[in-house]
């Protein structure tokens, strides 16, 4: 966002205009942005007949105040119609997509998360860590996590020291074997896969997380 | 203003009240000022550890509902002249006094005594709540047994999720050729999963199950391993740096002949 450039896109579709706005600058640029476009740059296709606006504002959240500015920027050119302005729902804005805690899950303890969970501590046994999504955590499971309590299957349990008392993912429940204690120690996440719980290396998570970004060197 | 130390477990014979017993008279020893309390009312052996069941008159909850002043309730230790032990009682429970009023009580005998060291009972529920109600500190004693390191940990949550502050550990009890042999958890273990600052580790030593049935805390006897153990945590409270002992020196000349002949 450094560049100042094309925050504001329009594009004209079969019965009206779109315009796309930039989700990641400030938003007082933007709406700088959009005000000089409607006044400059554009006036030939933005004066005239009455044209139907979907305003998408991406992933970007704006408040009820924010909106009102920005449609009253619109509002200048008599002939432009609103007919919808599109951003996430507001529910979704309280679900960061993933938040970092830290500290000590104790005996007796329970952490809940809705969400993905970035955990920087140990879960000790007879602790819990419960989450609608995915758990990662940075230190050691010795007691139980749950991911996907909602019934998420897709949700995974990454550990950094995997000794776990026991998994959960949806409404799957495992435990380790017994002659658990003989595993190499390196970083590990539990999945399901046809409804079976799996371990496998954190290295491997792409393969479930295709979305992820990964790092292939040069 | 002295210090309120309360002495926890969660689980129970992991030596509490031994430990409660043994650091206030190792204080008392070096000099302290000490008040001992028992708040394990319905259970109290506190008294019996420290030999002085047969000077009791008024106890914890007498003076919690005023039917005596709480000089009058306190005894005083046959041996030193500065320690001090207020017992609890023996006919009540636990839901006989509050975690209000056992504060007050530890506020005022703070005034007076530079350590005030509070004998926990086991358990988390009212006895407990009683216990820490007045506490600056806590020492949170295991034994290197999973279940008791279970308690510890949920008692160590309970214990950072109200006012005191960072809780010192002991680990009581230990065998070193248990530990040797992979038999016992190691301290380090113990630690690893505990995750709080230790203070002191005490070997297990029968001298302590004589001392208790006489009536005479083990620290009094220089002979004992736990004694020296318990007289370093007391050094450790008053914040002078011991190291930890060695847990195997003692086999001293006979095990080095046996590694000598090669049947050790």
């Amino acid at each position: 966002m450094a560049v100042k450039s094309n925050h504001v896109t329009i594009k004209g579709i079969k019965d009206g205009l779109v315009f796309l706005l930039d989700d990641e600058c400030e938003y007082e640029e933007l709406l700088g942005e959009l005000r000089y476009k409607l006044e400059h740059s554009h006036q030939n296709i933005l004066t005239g007949p009455i044209i139907h606006v979907d305003v998408k504002l991406g992933s970007r959240r704006i408040t009820e105040e924010q909106k009102q500015r920005m449609l009253d920027i619109l509002k200048q050119k008599g002939n432009l119609l609103i007919r919808s302005v599109e951003f996430p729902e507001p529910e979704q804005a309280q679900v960061p997509p993933y938040k970092i805690m830290c500290g000590m899950v104790r005996s007796g303890q329970v952490l809940h998360h809705d969400g993905d969970l970035l955990f920087l501590g140990d879960v000790n046994p007879g602790g819990s860590i419960l989450c609608t999504g995915d758990i990662y955590i940075l230190g050691a499971l010795r007691g139980m996590a749950h991911a996907g309590v909602d019934g998420n299957e897709d949700s995974i349990i990454a550990a950094s020291h995997f000794a776990p008392t026991q998994l959960r993912i949806a409404e799957q429940i495992s435990r380790p074997p017994d002659e658990w204690e003989t595993r190499e120690t390196s970083m590990e996440f539990a999945f399901l896969q046809n409804g079976a719980m799996q371990i496998d290396k954190i290295s491997n998570i792409v393969r479930l997380r295709p979305d992820f970004n990964v790092f292939k060197g040069v | 203003m002295g210090e309120a130390i309360v002495v926890t477990s969660g689980k129970g014979g992991v030596g509490k009240t031994t430990t409660s017993a043994n650091i206030g008279t190792a204080l008392a020893l070096l000099g302290k000022k000490v008040c001992l309390v028992d708040t394990d009312i319905g259970l109290r052996n506190l008294d019996v550890v420290m030999g002085l069941e047969n000077r009791i008159i008024y106890d914890l909850v007498d003076v919690a509902e005023g039917r005596c002043r709480l000089n009058q309730a306190l005894v005083k230790d046959k041996r030193f002249d500065e320690l001090y032990m207020l017992p609890a009682a023996q006919t009540k429970d636990k839901n006989a006094v509050s975690p209000e009023q056992v504060k007050d009580i530890v506020l005022e005998l703070k005034k007076e005594y530079e350590y005030v060291i509070i004998d926990c009972p086991a358990g988390i529920e009212q006895g407990f709540k009683n216990a820490i109600a007045g506490a600056d500190k806590a020492i949170v004693v295991t034994t290197p047994e999973n279940a008791a390191v279970r308690d510890a940990d949920r008692v160590i949550g309970l214990l950072e999720s109200s006012e005191i502050a960072s809780p010192k550990l002991i680990v009581n009890r230990i065998r070193p050729n248990l530990v040797k042999s992979g038999d016992m958890l190691d301290i380090e273990d113990v630690i690893q999963v505990l995750n709080i600052d230790l203070i002191g580790i005490v070997p297990d030593d029968e001298l302590v199950i004589k001392a208790a049935n006489s009536g005479e805390p083990t620290v009094m006897n220089p002979d004992s391993r736990a004694a020296i153990a318990y007289r370093n945590i007391a050094r450790r409270i008053l914040g002078d740096t011991v190291p930890l002992m060695h847990l195997d020196q003692k086999k001293g000349m006979f095990s080095k002949f046996k590694k000598i002949f090669g049947i050790g």
